[in-house]
């Protein structure tokens, strides 16, 4: 496969043309806003908890191919999720777009292992965890706006 | 914001005879020589360098390096007058014919932040009016947008034309006795709009006869003949970077009145005449505003690249930059589901093209275009606020300059319509 197909598979592509709880949520417990000062990409995440338990994820974006289709798969696979778990899984996620999961524990991935080749592109890092560090602020408890500006190799946007 | 195809004339879109060459040239740039399979399409972001330049540096290291206008010795000697030559040569290259009013500074950047703070922070007062356009830079953006802040005044920002034009109409209103500062770019890096300098000027001198004007020729000075003193601006601020030349050196020209009453903008060595214990007297122009150890390396490095740019000529730059310009924007045109941004009348547009492609976000086809090493910038081009008048989070952009040729607009071309069989 090359970098390219193993960046943009079809489940990647399939979740840009068709993202899941691509939609607004009333009565949310926690909304939350994320950029990526690099190329813009802005997203609003929406999270009902139930007691412990991601009840329901949902997220408003703009965004390139990949922070779309990862904040699609996220909503997806955090659901009914504890917030220990969704901690957890933030977590293994992280290292595996960064391209530090050993490859028996990427197959446990599910949905999301679609994203693997992200950690050929490191500059794309920035774009495939965008929704995830909005998750993680919302479950903590925050409120407040996060950035991707510290992931990845050091990049701003010039000239 | 209106696209482009519409309005192109049967001239510019008839079959072409010839290819645009410039096999010869990407010969004289290392980096271009050496990776044929690279199609380097972001020169308004920086330049590629010639040989000509890095070996002038590497000269200069090997033969003639010593801390300027300190040593009592022939080498330091050697060092002032390579430093004393590459600003009359640079000066000499802008039209400039006092070469003591060019100041080098790191860059446009820095440049435009010694105006906004030596000028500026002495200058403006509460209730002044700084005017600026919705089509800047952030570097000639945000230090106007700060000072404004700092010293109370308000910040008028200058709305565009549908097609990406300073809007002449709107700017003459804003221009009142309260102006003090008119700073604009000469050429848009975002849409490559080439904005009528001197009938800005003219509308100033008008109906603010009071303000300053501050021209970022960033993307001008690389691309166009530039004569500072006919376009009759106050301040006019460039990079090397972008016109061949090394990273690190640029300059600042100013009307030799303002800067003889500007207080300096760093302190150190060398901008100093005489240091008492509790006073200090500046030492004259250009020195005061180059506080420390110059770039000399680097101005010798721009020096050098405006002789290359010379032995072709800016007409010659320009003329291949307009076929270029022309091909590329004709090309683009025939894509299904491409928009292009910015004026429509070519002879208003530099060799830079922004444009979005349907469905594909711009990072995304940079990705694609990348593994064929095919080099555009994706984003928002340092140009938030424009991007917000556009109503685009981000545009993909290519530029042009003397090294590119056909085969890179081919290359480009051939990736857009690959990312529109992936995206589909």
């Amino acid at each position: 496969m090359s970098n390219l197909e193993a960046l943009y598979q079809e489940v990647i592509l399939d979740h840009n043309r068709k993202p899941r709880n691509f939609r607004e949520m009333e009565n949310a417990d926690r909304r939350i806003e994320g950029r990526n000062p690099l190329c813009g990409d802005e997203i609003t995440l929406w999270v009902k908890l139930d007691g412990d338990t991601v009840a329901d994820v949902s997220f408003k974006s703009t965004g390139c191919a990949v922070s779309k289709s990862s904040a699609s798969l996220m909503t997806s696979s955090v659901k009914g999720k504890t917030v220990d778990e969704t901690l957890a899984l933030f977590d293994r996620f992280h290292q595996m777009i960064t391209g530090k999961l050993a490859d028996g524990e990427r197959e446990k991935m599910g949905s999301l292992a679609a994203l693997g080749g992200v950690a050929r592109f490191p500059i794309r890092v920035k774009c495939a965890s965008l929704a995830w560090h909005a998750l993680r602020s919302a479950v903590q408890g925050g409120g407040q706006e996060v950035s991707t500006e510290h992931e990845g190799p050091p990049q701003t946007e010039g000239a | 914001m209106k696209s482009i195809p519409q309005v192109l004339t049967s001239r510019d879109t008839l079959p072409r005879t010839a290819r645009i060459e410039s096999r010869s040239r990407r010969a004289d740039f290392p980096i271009l020589a050496s990776h044929p399979e690279l199609h380097y399409l972001d020169s308004a972001a920086t330049s590629q360098k010639p040989s000509a330049v890095l070996d002038a540096i590497r000269q200069y290291y090997e033969n003639d390096n010593a801390n300027p206008h300190r040593g009592a010795y022939d080498l330091s000697a050697r060092s002032t007058q390579r430093y004393l030559d590459a600003r009359e040569r640079v000066a000499d290259f802008l039209g400039v014919i006092d070469s003591a009013t060019l100041i080098f500074t790191r860059g446009t950047t820095e440049a435009i932040n010694l105006v906004a703070t030596a000028w500026g922070r002495t200058s403006v007062r509460k209730g002044d009016e700084i005017v600026i356009t919705g089509m800047e830079h952030h570097a000639n953006f945000v230090p106007w947008q700060q000072l404004s802040i700092l010293m109370g005044a308000k910040l008028r920002i200058c709305e565009l034309t549908g097609d990406g034009r300073i809007d002449l109409d709107r700017l003459k209103k804003l221009l009142t006795a309260k102006t003090k500062i008119v700073a604009f770019s000469h050429v848009s890096n975002a849409l490559g709009t080439i904005n009528p300098v001197r009938e800005i000027v003219a509308l100033v001198r008008d109906k603010a006869p009071q303000a300053i004007t501050v021209c970022d020729g960033a993307q001008s000075a690389p691309h166009m003949r530039v004569r500072i003193e006919e376009l009759g601006v106050d301040f006019f601020a460039f990079s090397g970077h972008k016109m061949l030349g090394p990273m690190g050196i640029g300059g600042l020209v100013g009307r030799r009145s303002l800067l003889e009453k500007m207080p300096p903008y760093q302190m150190g060595g060398d901008m100093i005449e005489f240091v008492g214990d509790d006073r200090t007297t500046w030492n004259v122009l250009p020195h005061k505003f180059e506080a420390g150890t110059p770039n000399v390396a680097d101005a010798v490095g721009l020096a050098a690249a405006c002789d290359y740019l010379d032995s072709i000529g800016m007409d010659g730059v320009r003329g291949h930059e307009l076929e270029l310009l022309r091909e590329l924007i004709a090309r683009l045109t025939a894509v299904e589901g491409v928009v292009l941004y910015g004026p429509t009348d070519l002879s208003q547009r530099s060799g830079v093209v922004s444009f979005t492609v349907e469905g594909i976000h711009p990072h995304d086809l940079s990705t694609v275009l990348d593994q064929d090493g095919v080099c555009i910038r994706a984003g928002h081009h340092c140009a938030q606020p424009l991007m917000r008048r556009l109503n685009v989070p981000a545009t993909a952009r290519a530029s042009v300059y003397v090294y590119t040729d056909q085969n890179d607009l081919d290359a480009l071309i051939r990736g857009i319509e690959r990312a529109k069989e992936m995206f589909r």
